[in-house]
């Protein structure tokens, strides 16, 4: 058991999502950094697919009510469990009554906790992801309040071997942090009207540092730049829509759907942001900006395998680390 | 059936493919065609989830089971050969409140489509409207059958909250609100009925193929 202590209310109990429901309109949710999921279960002895939370509204506390192997992932911020220094990336054991804080990320936006045996929510649909915009899942389907208490399922018994924890090197995997003043770059596929837009507007859209507005969430972002156009007018039927799907309405500027987009969408779309990128968007705050790289299908396909790979090297590693085989 | 159209194929990432069939005008040919398209997809290993769309049908997969290119094949072969089945819908009547404060829209729709409130009404109640597709939100029913004139193009910026029960138009398209969110579309009225419940199962009140039938409970100025 935990015990939410302070939080903002976008702070959410998160898995990799819910599939099979996108036909009836249900989106795939999900912890928007998927990989920081899936190596902070990995390094707590989890399937990559437990329950956690993800944090984006900081500080956030919590205590543990009882003795609690977790892992803290994805944004770089600073956290303590009391007095200890907890590092990202690394497994260690709390005690009971210790509480943990995380303060403001130097680096990214969302930072994830997982707790041996992941949080213990009904699944609904499949997932124990909180969809937040249609109010179904996670905890009784809303964002974290203090005085929450979050049940955790049973996890393996078995301790940690090293005394101080136990981590992951992510640097192969997520490359060095960008500067706060470089825009993040994006790996992008055209999407189905990308050569509708003018000649000058898809140049525009690649050598443009994008702004991410304020108005940025689960859902997706919008951002502010010139003022993308049309060769011609088009109203568009409804069709499926991607995370990671970037839309143009009819004001020019982009929209980027994420993990709680919507299944259906009737705007142009310019690009897809490939899925191997996409928790760099998820890292990516208010007030960053954003590049697009054209990139082809293969490359697409190799960054996604490149992931998987990591991720299968990582739980083969984290197994033995246990004694488990 | 005419000739089968030749559908346009794009990506939506490494793991997705849109099929678009849409013509100018909505094809309910088309979209049985959609229907049976993405049931058998969904039988090809390494495909996750079919979305149809009207006139078009996206294709999730696992691009390390199935390559991109495998898919589109697939896809298009399906396309060519499968034979669409009739289906079978149910009649769901859906009772509106046109108008007033929750159809704050249904006066700048009908003069965009030079008609008065009440004829907007009529014509809006009277069309019976198939389920086409179910998306964007959990439970929302993209219909076919509005009738050609009270279409009416998007709104520029989308609303950021648009109240669970709207019965609303986008483009060419009727739809319902199943749950208060953002919308681009134009809000002329509200009903009660519950279009989504997720702790039901099947979670959606309609499914495609079956027919909507707006009944006026009111017309408020």
């Amino acid at each position: 058991m935990i015990e939410i202590l302070s939080t903002g209310a976008v702070n959410s109990v998160q898995d990799l999502g819910r599939t099979g429901y996108l036909d009836a309109g249900v989106g795939h949710s999900g912890v928007m950094d998927a990989p920081a999921l899936e190596i902070a279960n990995l390094l707590v002895g989890n399937d990559e697919g437990a329950a956690g939370i993800e944090v984006a509204l900081f500080p956030f506390r919590l205590r543990f009510k009882a003795d609690t192997v977790f892992a803290v992932a994805g944004a770089d911020c600073p956290a303590k469990l009391d007095d200890r220094q907890v590092p990202g990336w690394w497994a260690m054991t709390a005690k009971a009554g210790e509480a943990l804080t995380l303060g403001l990320p130097r680096w990214g936006a969302r930072t994830v906790i997982a707790f041996q045996g992941g949080i213990d929510v009904p699944l609904v649909l499949g997932s124990r992801s909180t969809d937040l915009k249609s109010v179904f899942g996670g905890f009784e389907g809303r964002g974290l309040h203090r005085g929450d208490r979050l049940a955790l399922a049973e996890g393996s018994r078995r301790m940690l071997r090293m005394e101080g924890g136990y981590g992951a090197d992510v640097s192969a995997l997520r490359g060095p942090a960008a500067a706060k003043d470089e825009a993040i770059v994006l790996r992008v596929l055209p999407s189905a009207e990308y050569a509708v837009f003018t000649g000058e507007s898809r140049s525009q859209f690649h050598e443009t540092d994008w702004l991410i507005t304020n108005d940025a969430n689960r859902m997706g972002y919008r951002l502010s730049g010139p003022e993308l156009t049309l060769i011609r007018k088009l109203e568009l039927f409804s069709h499926g829509i991607m995370p990671g799907t970037v839309q143009v309405p009819p004001n020019g500027q982009p929209i980027i759907q994420l993990a709680e987009a919507n299944t259906c969408g009737g705007y142009p779309k310019i690009a897809n942001v490939i899925e191997a990128d996409l928790w760099k968007l998820a890292q990516a705050p208010v007030g960053a900006r954003l590049r697009f790289e054209l990139t082809d299908r293969d490359t697409a396909v190799a960054a996604l395998r490149q992931q998987r790979t990591f991720m299968a090297a990582l739980a083969a590693d984290a197994a033995l680390m246990r004694g488990w085989n | 059936m005419t000739d089968v159209v030749s559908p346009r194929l794009s990506s939506q990432g490494a793991g997705a493919i849109l099929l678009d069939a849409a013509g100018p005008v909505f094809s309910d040919d088309i979209q049985s065609r959609i229907w049976a398209v993405a049931a058998w997809m969904l039988k090809v290993d390494g495909v996750a989830e079919t979305v149809p769309g009207m006139n078009n049908l996206m294709i999730v997969f696992d691009p390390l089971a199935i390559s991109p290119g495998e898919v589109e094949q697939q896809l298009l072969r399906i396309w060519q050969t499968v034979v669409p089945d009739a289906v079978s819908g149910r009649d769901i009547d859906i009772p509106v409140v046109y108008g007033g404060p929750d159809g704050e829209d249904l006066a700048a729709l009908a003069d965009n489509a030079g008609l008065t409130v009440e004829e907007v009404v009529r014509r809006h109640s009277e069309a019976v409207y198939s389920v086409a597709a179910v998306g964007a939100m959990p439970g929302f029913v993209y219909l076919s059958g509005l009738d050609p004139q009270l279409a009416f193009p998007r709104r520029a910026v989308p609303r950021m909250k648009v109240k669970v029960g709207s019965v609303i138009i986008g483009g060419a398209q009727a739809g319902i609100m199943p749950c208060t969110a953002p919308s681009g579309w134009h809000i002329i009225g509200k009903t009660e009925v519950p279009l989504f419940d997720p702790l039901r199962d099947p979670p959606c009140a309609c499914k495609p193929g079956d027919r909507i039938h707006f009944r006026v409970l009111e017309v408020q100025p």
